[in-house]
């Protein structure tokens, strides 16, 4: 037997060593988002990649994009909402009738994202009315009303005949394209990470911390509820709307309790109150639905088990209430030592 | 006058937690609120910063009503104050903490926080800046990146008055402060009481059921037993008071 066996701890310590180059290295994010949005544009151009895996991927950013705004509500301000396929629901459909109703069909390629726009905006109204309730209950009570809102929008859209009615629209438009999933992407995660870490997300952070302790130091709770559910079902609606416009297909039965349930899945297996826990999650949870099609229903019993024992093992999820310091504003990391730095050389020029 | 209130009661279903409460608080004042348990002390605080309505009277700052104000927006106007439990933020860090009872004085609105323009650098580094400065004056800056649930128990009350503080109150209502410290320490705490009162030109209202400390320094005291208020003046007075002794310690007892 090989005496030299390596000391696990000395693996652990490169480990956590590499990890710490690569965190220190903030400047590689910027280069790597350029470098993917470059790629997003080359890879359907020449057909780098095969289809299957684009469509993948597609889905992988859509699904990101869900997570995060779900876990603006159920990690960052520690409500459990059930409904976000709701939310997703009214972005998809506003969208899918606007693109074949009313822009002309010359258009409708280039007013995409304003009708991915016009699909969150409307889905961000909706959510406006979910946060009414919130004002005056929580926890499992409101839970219970994002379930029923759930079921009210699928129940309005199946008496709608307008709406397609439980047969949904077909063929719509194939206008969701990779480098558009890619923008949209980018786009919520930073802005979700912008509101986060800012005066408005530290009040949603003392609402989950302690709703009455934050009320009694100043915090406008409802403003902040208000937005927070805005800005999560705006971008539900933009996921909805892109979603519609790749699967070319949508009805009532796509966005029910199950959908939402597929959301909440992926935000406890990534971590709550953590934005790199939710691009984790749904990375892997997108990919391993796929990479578990062989085993076809057993995927299905496979992937709750995972859940189960994640929450047995590891509630919070992978990265549950840590941050990865990409996803960390520079001046927060750094608040205390300017801070302190100032106040040894106060003759100093700032800057 | 500072701080008024007239006639506030208030029942819970058919109990009536505090009757006819009045108060005159006078500005830089220390007035003390004592009782025994389930007098109605901290139903008072509940009362006065809008955790409760009252069923009935009316608490004026500075010849403004509260009742039927939201929480937020009569810390916002100057009535902070601190829980008789501790209830920190307790995930965040201490600088979270702080900053977060700094609310109202930040200035961007939403779409400034979304994009991080404008107004928001700006007004983010001075947020830091003001919460670090006061975490300073509370000795606790080395903190300030500490998860605040971390903190021994001595430092989690303190910061819970330097959050408190943050909200720049002119009232500050101290429930209890010296529940679970030793009494070797009750003496620093009479001191740091006295000292932020001077420091932050406070009005102070303040329960406890520590009589030294009460009794030291406080210049008012009002006694509270279910719910009425059975006595009222300089603590010498109360001291001697026959209701008092009687609701403390039965009749014919001696405090």
């Amino acid at each position: 037997m090989s005496t030299q066996a390596v000391h696990p701890s000395n693996w652990r310590k490169r480990i956590s060593e590499g990890w710490e180059a690569i965190a220190r290295r903030r400047w590689l994010m910027p280069v790597i988002l350029a470098i993917g949005f470059l790629l997003s544009f080359l890879i359907p151009q020449f057909n780098l990649i095969n289809p299957y895996i684009q469509l993948i991927v597609m889905y992988i950013g859509i699904n990101i994009i869900l997570t995060t705004s779900l876990n603006l509500i159920n990690g960052y301000m520690g409500e459990f909402s059930v409904g976000h396929a709701g939310f997703m629901a009214v972005g998809a459909y506003i969208s899918a009738l606007l693109t074949m109703n009313v822009i002309p069909t010359n258009l409708s390629v280039m007013l995409f994202p304003v009708t991915v726009i016009l699909g969150g905006i409307g889905a961000a109204l909706i959510g406006l009315l979910v946060a009414i309730p919130s004002f005056k209950t929580r926890g499992d009570y409101l839970a219970i009303v994002t379930l029923a809102f759930n079921m009210i929008v699928k129940s309005v859209i199946e008496n709608i005949d307008a709406f397609g009615g439980p047969r949904g629209i077909p063929g719509i438009d194939k206008l969701t394209t990779l480098p558009w999933v890619f923008f949209w992407t980018v786009l919520a995660v930073w802005m979700i990470r912008n509101f986060v870490y800012s005066n408005y997300g530290r009040g949603v952070l003392s609402i989950r911390e302690d709703e009455i302790a934050s009320d009694l130091m100043s915090v406008n709770t409802r403003q902040v509820k208000m937005l927070a559910f805005m800005i999560s079902s705006f971008f539900a609606g933009v996921a909805g709307a892109l979603f519609a416009h790749l699967l070319q297909f949508i009805s009532p039965r796509v966005f029910d309790i199950l959908k939402s349930t597929d959301i909440l899945i992926m935000v406890y297996l990534g971590g709550i109150g953590s934005i790199a826990g939710s691009v984790l999650g749904a990375t892997i949870f997108t990919i391993l639905l796929e990479v578990l099609r062989p085993l076809g229903y057993f995927r299905f019993v496979l992937m709750p088990l995972l859940l189960i024992f994640l929450m047995l093992y590891r509630p919070q999820g992978i990265l549950g209430l840590r941050e990865f310091r990409w996803f960390i504003p520079g001046y927060e990391l750094l608040a205390s030592k300017i801070w302190r730095q100032k106040k040894e050389a106060p003759d100093a020029p700032a800057g | 006058m500072l701080l008024q209130a007239k006639g506030v009661t208030h029942y819970f279903g058919g109990l009536c937690a505090v009757s006819d409460f009045n108060l005159d608080l006078e500005e830089g004042e220390l007035v003390g609120v004592i009782g025994p348990n389930g007098a109605g002390k901290t139903t008072v605080f509940n009362l006065i910063t809008g955790v409760y309505k009252a069923t009935k009277g009316s608490i004026l700052l500075e010849n403004i009503e509260l009742v039927g104000k939201r929480s937020n927006q009569i810390t916002s106007m100057g009535i902070a104050r601190t829980f008789q439990n501790i209830r920190l933020f307790r995930e965040l860090s201490v600088l979270d903490n702080v900053r977060i009872a700094a609310f109202n004085q930040v200035h961007y609105n939403p779409i400034e926080a979304l994009f991080h323009l404008g107004r928001f650098s700006k007004e983010e580094q001075r947020n830091i800046g003001s919460a670090l400065d006061l975490l300073a004056v509370f000795k606790m800056e080395d903190y300030a990146d500490e998860t605040s649930k971390n903190l021994p128990y001595g430092l989690q009350r303190r910061l819970e008055i330097a959050r408190a503080m943050a909200t720049r109150p002119k009232v500050l209502l101290l429930d209890e402060p010296a529940a679970g410290i030793n009494p070797n320490e009750i003496v620093k705490l009479m001191e740091f009481i006295q000292w932020i009162r001077k420091e932050f030109a406070l009005t102070i209202i303040l329960i406890e059921h520590q009589m030294r400390l009460v009794m030291t320094i406080c210049e008012r005291i009002k006694v509270l037993d279910f719910g009425a208020t059975i006595a009222e003046g300089v603590p010498t007075e109360i001291q001697k008071n026959p209701k008092v002794l009687e609701a403390y310690l039965g009749e014919g007892g001696d405090l």
